[in-house]
Formats: structure tokens, sequence, C-alpha cells
């Protein structure tokens, strides 16, 4: 029994997205200005979280790559950005390619003048390097560790392509993108933050709608197939690689979206992203929210993040311990992570194990059902 | 000539420390199906297990055998990595049995913790630690198996315990107390200087080669030539075999799966440990230092097959000669008047990181044609 298919009342629910709404466009003024540029940055992680929920969740890729699809987004906004605030510069391209003697600007640079095209790009590139990607290992059927394995492989690709070269993208410098102008406004001014943390919201709530619809219907069904029994359904007549590679690209244009809300947020965007221990820190937030319930992707990228730079503040040693025995927790004692443990007979158990509920007799799925009035 | 074999030579280099760092990670990973992550940190530990017998053998009393420890070090490197791993295993994998991904998430959890352990305490509390952990692991299976068939068997254990911990303490005060150098934490990196009889170098047919590299090259040689005798002759290696060819049948004929579990992990992770005196040989060892060569071990892996010694051996040899001649451009000067786009295309794939992109690339290539690898295991399965 989950907690979506509990009917909530009408009234419940409208008033509490009125609730949500409002705490939304009120955060600003609610929050300093440091915490509000946090929680619009963690809420543009949990995006990128929704995606590993949908291919890791649902359909059981573990991917350890996603900081390449993150990055790529993020590098796509961040070079339309340099681009159009290079005016003033020599030979009007961004300022860093002076530093190397690089006069003329390389060619890949060129379609990103367009606001349009960087709009697609953002999301369409991640989207289809990633289904690049995942249609080659797909294709051989390399699938388990594997595949995680060898998404590591290419991230460190990446990471080591984006890193070394400085004539062409600033290489482990990164792009800066606080210091440029959007629409005649610093991108890093506190009113264009102010901006960016409602897209960040609206684009959260939008793409776990998005989720939502994905994983609902047949689609989302063979996605779960997939993941229980990936020969069963071959051998119904379906074929698992066209599936696997729409959700893994679904997913990396997910990764695409947050990467570039996370650069405008956080003013930068580097190589950095696409180190390995970021990549599997994004498993961790759907591991502790709860995979396969969404919601608890987002939860879970929000809170730890949050907790992260608390404790950070507090005790920076502390916070590798910490993560490190979140792993090992989450997989041994909650493998369906808080979330799931709610929705699921957690607290019924708990509550048993004080006395404080009847225990089920019957058959569990009679007694629930006769309850729930299905 | 002379220039193909010097390229040949640090291929064989960098593969052989490729070699030694994946032979334990091959061989648990075609046991158990698990990829373990922490292996690099299991590296790591071998890499300062080396540091501290060097500091250990500057003490006056050990001082006249200093020229040996690295001899010793290997050993000692093998039991602290083994026994770390084969705490690992009791604790954390088993529970995990059938679900590689979670144990995946797991073994990086460990990693994250073993890290953090070397940056935050002193090396030598953390001796003292591992000390105990051995003695209490092994104390209890030395005991008479009269002792071990009776009902007090748990308070010997326990007893053993304590005494692991009074040795443990006791260690790591004496260690703090006489090298002040580990006495406190620090998370920067440590050097190991070689012996002198392994600095300077060795002329074989004309070219020089370092030492240090010759003697990395013999300890892989050594461990892989052990390691397959280990698995072919003996007993335990046998039913490791077993295991990994069919778990279910070797359990229905009455092979302990447990144990191979456990001596395979111990096995798997005290070659981490040989291949961190390895490393240690080649740079300053530091708490990061497993990572920049985990990722090569598991192509190694990937690419070399499962449960198969000789894949390993070929895919590391294969990818360390490829690294040196993509990463210093060597095609270049084996051939130097190649025509102009093909040369600029190596030019521009001529460092380290970039030699790294190329390989990576060719691998899934590769992989497109030979999706298990060199040699797959062969079986009839629809798929495990």
């Amino acid at each position: 029994m989950s907690l979506s298919k509990i009917k909530f009342d009408k009234k419940i629910v409208l008033s509490f997205w009125i609730i949500l709404i409002a705490l939304i466009i009120a955060a600003p003024t609610l929050l300093p200005v440091f915490r509000l540029n946090l929680l619009g940055r963690y809420l543009s992680l949990s995006i990128v979280a929704l995606g590993v929920d949908l291919i890791w969740g649902y359909t059981g890729l573990l991917s350890l790559g996603q900081g390449i699809f993150f990055a790529l987004g993020g590098y796509c906004a961040a070079m339309y950005l340099q681009i159009t605030s290079s005016s003033e510069f020599p030979n009007n391209i961004p300022e860093f390619f002076a530093l190397y003697g690089v006069e003329k600007l390389p060619f890949f640079w060129e379609p990103f003048r367009s606001p349009v095209f960087t709009f697609f790009a953002i999301w369409i590139i991640p989207a289809l390097v990633a289904g690049l990607i995942g249609f080659l290992v797909f294709r051989n059927r390399i699938k388990g560790v594997y595949f995680s394995i060898l998404t590591q492989a290419s991230l460190l690709v990446f990471f080591n392509f984006f890193n070394g070269q400085q004539k062409l993208i600033n290489g482990t410098n990164g792009l800066k993108t606080d210091v440029t102008q959007l629409f005649g406004q610093m991108v890093g001014s506190e009113s264009m933050q102010r901006i960016f943390f409602w897209i960040t919201a609206t684009l959260v709530i939008a793409a776990w709608f998005f989720a939502k619809w994905v994983v609902k219907g047949r689609f989302g069904n063979i996605l779960i197939g997939i993941r229980d029994d990936e020969p069963r359904v071959r051998f119904t007549g379906y074929n698992p690689v066209i599936f696997k590679t729409i959700i893994f690209s679904i997913a990396g244009g997910l990764a695409g979206i947050s990467g570039a809300l996370y650069t405008v947020q956080s003013g930068i965007v580097s190589p950095q992203f696409m180190t390995v221990p970021f990549s599997i820190e994004m498993v961790i937030w759907v591991a502790v929210g709860g995979r396969g319930t969404l919601l608890g992707a987002i939860l879970g990228a929000v809170f730890i993040n949050y907790a992260k730079s608390l404790v950070s503040e507090a005790l920076p040693a502390s916070w590798m311990f910490i993560q490190g025995g979140l792993f090992i927790l989450v997989v041994t004692a909650l493998p369906e992570g808080v979330l799931g443990w709610i929705q699921g007979d957690g607290p019924r158990n708990l509550l048993q194990r004080f006395g404080l509920k009847r225990k089920i007799e019957t058959y569990p799925s009679l007694e629930v059902n006769s309850k729930g009035g299905e | 000539m002379e220039l193909l074999l010097d390229s040949l030579f640090n291929g064989v280099a960098i593969g052989s420390v490729l070699l030694v760092a994946a032979l334990g990670l091959a061989i648990v990973f075609g046991l158990m199906g698990v990829i373990n992550l922490a292996h690099g940190e299991l590296m790591m530990l071998g890499a300062y297990t080396t540091y501290v017998t060097q500091l250990i053998f500057k003490l006056p009393i050990l001082k006249p055998f200093y020229n040996s420890y690295i001899i010793v070090s290997i050993f000692l490197a093998f039991i602290v990595s083994g026994v770390v791993g084969i705490l690992l295993e009791k604790t954390i994998i088993r529970k995990l049995y059938g679900s590689p991904l979670e144990t995946l998430l797991a073994t990086w959890g460990v990693s994250l913790i073993l890290q953090q352990f070397v940056r935050s305490v002193p090396l030598a509390y953390g001796t003292g630690l591992v000390i105990s952990l051995i003695i209490g692991l092994f104390l209890p299976t030395t005991f008479p198996s009269k002792i071990k068939e009776s009902i007090n068997f748990k308070y010997f254990k326990f007893s053993s315990w304590i005494f692991a911990a009074l040795t443990g303490v006791i260690t790591s005060s004496v260690i703090s107390s006489s090298i002040s150098k580990i006495s406190r934490a620090s998370a920067r990196n440590v050097d190991v200087t070689a012996p002198l009889w392994m600095r300077g170098q060795v002329e074989i047919i004309g070219t020089a080669f370092p030492k240090t590299r010759l003697m990395i090259i013999v300890i892989t040689l050594i461990s892989v030539i052990a390691i397959t005798l280990f698995l072919n002759q003996s007993a335990w290696g046998m039913r490791i075999r077993a295991v990994t060819q069919n778990r279910q049948m070797s359990d229905c004929l009455g092979i302990s799966t447990e144990k191979v579990d456990i001596i395979t992990f111990g096995i798997g992770s005290g070659l981490a440990g040989v291949a961190g005196v390895a490393v240690s040989l080649l740079g300053s060892v530091g708490p990061n230092v497993g990572g920049n060569y985990i990722v090569g071990c598991f192509m190694v892996v990937v690419l070399g097959g499962v449960g198969n010694l000789l894949g390993t051996v070929l895919a590391s040899f294969g990818i360390g000669i490829m690294t040196d001649l993509i990463g210093a451009g060597r095609l270049l000067s084996i051939w130097p008047d190649m025509p102009l786009p093909l040369s600029n295309t190596i030019n521009f794939f001529a460092t380290t990181s970039m030699a790294r992109v190329m390989i990576f690339a060719l691998i899934v290539i590769f992989l497109q044609f030979k999706p298990t690898g060199l040699f797959p295991q062969k079986g009839r399965m629809v798929e495990n």
C-alpha cells in the first residue's frame, strides 16, 4: 500500500499546493540571501536526482556518470552567458581566451550566441550524449555492475577532456557566470538570483510532474519490468534497449537542466562537476530519500545537501564519516529509503514493536484493502 | 629498436602496477560479482603500511635490517589490507549478497570512511587498531579444537578480543611515543624512500631501467605466479574455482561457500595491499592515492573478462602499453613522417589525461565487439 494510492480529500490537496506556492513566492523575503541561494541550488540538484530515480529506482540502471550530463548543461548555459557579455573584451570573445593567446572563437562556441539555441541545447545536448552512451552500452546487453563501471569511466573521460582543454573551454578553471550579464542585469545580482530561485522551484515541480507522467502507464510498467526481470521483458516481445536508451536520455536531459540552473546560481561551472564522488553522491540522495518514489529523490537531494552544508560549517572533518556511514546504513538497514519506509510497512512495524498497534492477523493485503476502501 | 624497447618497458611497468592492483579486484569480482569500490583505499592502506614499516625500521633496534624493510612491508601490507577486507566482508558485504549494485554503494561508503580515517586519526593509533584487529580475528582460530568445540568458546573469543584491544593500545602508545612523525593526525602526503639497493638504474641491452620499476615488475610477477599456483594447486584454490563456476552446485556438494567468500575477499584485499607497496614506490602517498589507479583497475576487469587470470594479465599490459604509446606520443617518434592530420591528432592526445580519454574510448569501442571482455565465461545461461 503506497501513499500515492491513498485518496486525499481534494480540499487538503488544494490547500497543500496553495501553501507550497505561497512558500515559494515568499521564500526570498523569508530567508537571508545566502540561505536562499543554497536552497535554490539544492532544489536544482533535486532535478538531477529525479533523473537518477527514473533510471535507478524505476529501471534498475545504476549510473555513476550523471555528472557528465549535469556539467554539459552547466557548460551550455555558461557558454551562452560568457559569449553574450564579451563585447568589451578584445576580439569580442570571452576574457579567458586572451590568457592562452586564442584570437578566434572555437567553432563550437558560435551557435551559443543565440539564446534560442542555448535554451534547447541545455537539455537536448545532454540528452543526446546520454542517448548515445546508453545505446552503445545497452545494445551489447552490458548491464548491472558493468554498466555502472562504464558510466564511471565515461565520466572520467569527460572530466579529463574538459580539465585538459584550456584553449577551448578554460580547462580546470571553469567558466564563471556570476559577473556576466543576462538581459542587462548581472547574473550574480540579488534580483536575478531571486528570479532564478523562482524558475528553479517551478521547474522542480514541472520535472516532478513530468517524471510522474513518464512512469505512469505502460511505459512505466515496462521500465519496472526491465528492473525486475529483463529477460522476461525481452521474451514478451519488447526491446529493452529502446526503453533503456529513452529513459537514460530523459535522465540526461533532466541532469542538463539541473546543471544549468545550478551553474547560474553557484556562479561557476567547472570540471569539478564531473568528479567521481559528486556523481555517486547523487545516487545516495535518491537512496536515502527512497528510490522509486520520485518525491523521495527531491526531498533526499534537498535535505542531504542542507545537512551537508550545516555539518560542514560546524565540523568539517566529520561529513565524510557521516556520508560514508549513510551509504552503508541506507543499503544495509533501510534499502527502501526514508520515504519508501514510511509508505511501506515501516511505521506499522515500528508501532507493533512497541505494542501500540494490533498485529495484522489475516493475509496482509486483504487487511489493508478492506481499510483503504478501494 | 631501442625506442621500441623503451616504450615496451614503460608500458609493462605501467601495466604491472595495474595488474597487481586489478588482480585482487578481478578474483573477487569473478567469485562474488562484487566490484569493490574500496579497493583503492585498501591499496592506500598498503601504501601507508609501507610508510609505517619504514619508520619502524629506522628505530635503533631494527636499524641494521633497514635495507630489507621493503620485503617485510610487502607481507605486512598483504596482512593489513587482507584483514581489513575480511572485516569488510564479515560485517557488510555478506549482508548484501545477491545485490551487486547495493554492494557497490556500500563499498563506496567504506572508501569514504577509510579516507577520512587516514586524514583524521594519527597513523600510530591506526597501526594499533589494525594490530588489535589482526589479533582479535586470528587468535580464536589458533585455539586447539577442544576449546573451539566447547560451549564456552564465546568467552574465549571475547577474552581474546580484550587481549587484542590491550595489545593494540600498548603498541599504539609505544609507537606514538617513539616515532613522533606519526603521533599526530595529518592530511599531508608522505613519502616512502626506497632503500639504497633499490635506487639508481640497471643497464640491460644498452638501455637504462630504474630499479624501482624493475622491483615493481618483480613484485607483480611473484604475485601472479603465487596466485596462479594457489588457485590451481591448492585445495582451497580448487574450491574457489568451483564456487566461481557454480555457486549453488558447490554449496550442494558440501563446499563452505561462506569460508570461500572470506578467503577470496581476504586474498583479493591483500593483493590490493601489495599493490599499495608498489604504488608507494612510484610517488608520494596520500589519502587519495588509490583513486588514481582504481578506474584503470575497473577497466582491466571489464576488459579482461570474469574469472580468468590470463584475461586480467593481457588487459593490464594492453592498457599499460597503449597508455605509454598514446600518452608519450611515441607513435610519432616511431613513424616520424606521417601525414599532418594524423600527427596532429596524435599530438592532441599526447598527454596523460588525454591518453586516458583515448584509452577509455577504445575500450568502449572494443566492448561493442566483445561485450563480455577478452575471455568470456563459457555457459548457456540466458543471463545471470
